[in-house]
């Protein structure tokens, strides 16, 4: 079975490198947010110094949130699905790798770079290391979540806005702790429980989301 | 000895949608026997393949495979190749075939069981509709299955394709296999049975 992941995740990995879209429109958006925001907020410092991490954690999640919906749609419309239903490996890890494969792809990359990108918000670069640590950890709740979003409307053509609507409410308490453990470590107080919540937050969408999504998709197979 | 495989279905109802496709289903298929499925468009020749392939399931009856590898599904130890040719089309023909052979947990990826040598290299996307197809059938060699679920296999293959298909058909029922096929061709087997769906109106 490790076989059969292995060669889903490159798979997938080679896909997302041949059709782009995914992780370079994400990209994209980020660096959107980032270059507008000072222009927006105008040239106060400190402002966007204690906005940034905020900020950040921001167009973190709504650009994987943009991805989300692509996850299974086309394995869906072409049939893979139908196959990978079928096969030895339980319906459930199918759905897991998808979701990793995609973290691999989009998440983990996003949440590398987003970090330095910072530096167009004035971000102290003291908290680039806490940020890349809640970023990478939290980036594999995000992909895990945005696969229940990505299963639910695997069917349907325009899913996005869906997706978004969906998703949104799962991705409150990663934002919330993310962002808390980044802004904790300019004050007095530990950012050490923040990060144990959001890890623990991680693990159980780890657990939660592929069955979820499998239950979805299992719905459209019928 | 081994025991030859029996695949049977018992009055199985089908329903879709509210609508009941069909209802009161039975049959069986031993070892190396052929079943083609007949029927009008909508009397339920997909709709029951996909049951087969469980990827629904049956509103009322079962269906079983006995003497199969125990602990396996029917799913599990069945090739569904329905209408979409579950390829994808950025990949070359040998990436889609490696990666369900690797998936399906084969061996060696089979692209001379089409004739897909030469195309090895191609993208997918630039197959034509009779070539995606065949490598859609050479899904059928990437694992061993004893029931093949074909879903109008036929759909665009010209003569030679055809003649491939038919013996790929051939092997697999002298190995003992079991076909069900879905089709509204002649697809050159004189000895396989036919099960006729009528719409149920």
């Amino acid at each position: 079975m490790r076989q059969a992941m292995l060669a889903l995740i490159k798979r997938d990995a080679r896909l997302a490198r041949k059709q782009g879209g995914g992780f370079g429109a994400a990209l994209g958006f980020i660096l959107a947010v980032m270059v507008l925001v000072p222009l927006a907020l105008g040239p106060d410092q400190a402002l966007l110094q204690r906005i940034a991490p905020g900020m950040m954690w921001l167009a973190l999640l709504l650009a994987v949130l943009l991805t989300a919906d692509r996850m299974f749609q086309q394995d869906f419309e072409d049939g893979s699905l139908d196959v990978m239903a079928m096969s030895r490996m339980p319906f459930e890890i199918v759905t897991f790798t998808k979701a990793l494969a995609h973290w691999l792809t989009v998440s983990l990359p996003l949440a590398l770079i987003t970090p330095p990108l910072g530096l167009l918000l004035n971000i102290d670069t003291s908290q680039l290391p806490i940020l890349w640590a809640t970023m990478i950890l939290g980036s594999l709740a995000l992909s895990m979540l945005a696969s229940i979003g990505g299963a639910v409307t695997a069917g349907l053509r325009r899913g996005g806005l869906l997706v978004s609507l969906l998703v949104l409410p799962l991705y409150v308490p990663v934002l919330i702790f993310g962002v808390a453990a980044a802004t904790a470590s300019l004050g007095p107080s530990s950012s050490t429980p923040a990060l144990i919540v959001l890890s623990a937050i991680t693990l159980m969408s780890v657990v939660v989301a592929p069955w979820a999504s499998a239950t979805a998709l299992k719905a459209y197979l019928r | 000895m081994i025991l030859p495989l029996r695949l049977k279905a018992e009055n199985i109802a089908c329903e879709r949608g509210g609508r009941l496709v069909f209802s009161n289903l039975s049959f069986t298929l031993s070892s190396g026997e052929m079943l083609e499925l007949r029927g009008a468009n909508g009397s339920g020749k997909s709709s029951l393949l996909r049951l087969l392939a469980g990827l629904n399931a049956p509103t009322t009856g079962s269906i079983s495979l006995e003497n199969g590898e125990p602990g396996a599904s029917l799913a599990e130890q069945a090739h569904y190749i329905g209408h979409v040719d579950a390829n994808k089309s950025a990949l070359t023909v040998a990436e889609n075939l490696d990666f369900w052979t690797t998936f399906l947990g084969g061996t060696k990826a089979p692209l001379s069981s089409f004739n897909l040598e030469t195309l090895a290299d191609d993208q997918a996307l630039l197959l034509s509709a009779g070539q995606k197809r065949r490598l859609a059938l050479a899904r059928l060699r990437c694992a061993e299955r004893p029931v093949w679920l074909l879903d109008e296999p036929d759909v665009g293959l010209d003569s030679a394709s055809r003649l491939m298909l038919q013996n790929q058909i051939t092997h697999h029922l002298e190995k003992g296999g079991m076909v069900l096929a879905a089709t509204h061709t002649d697809l050159g087997f004189k000895t396989a049975r036919t099960l006729q769906l009528g719409a149920v109106l």
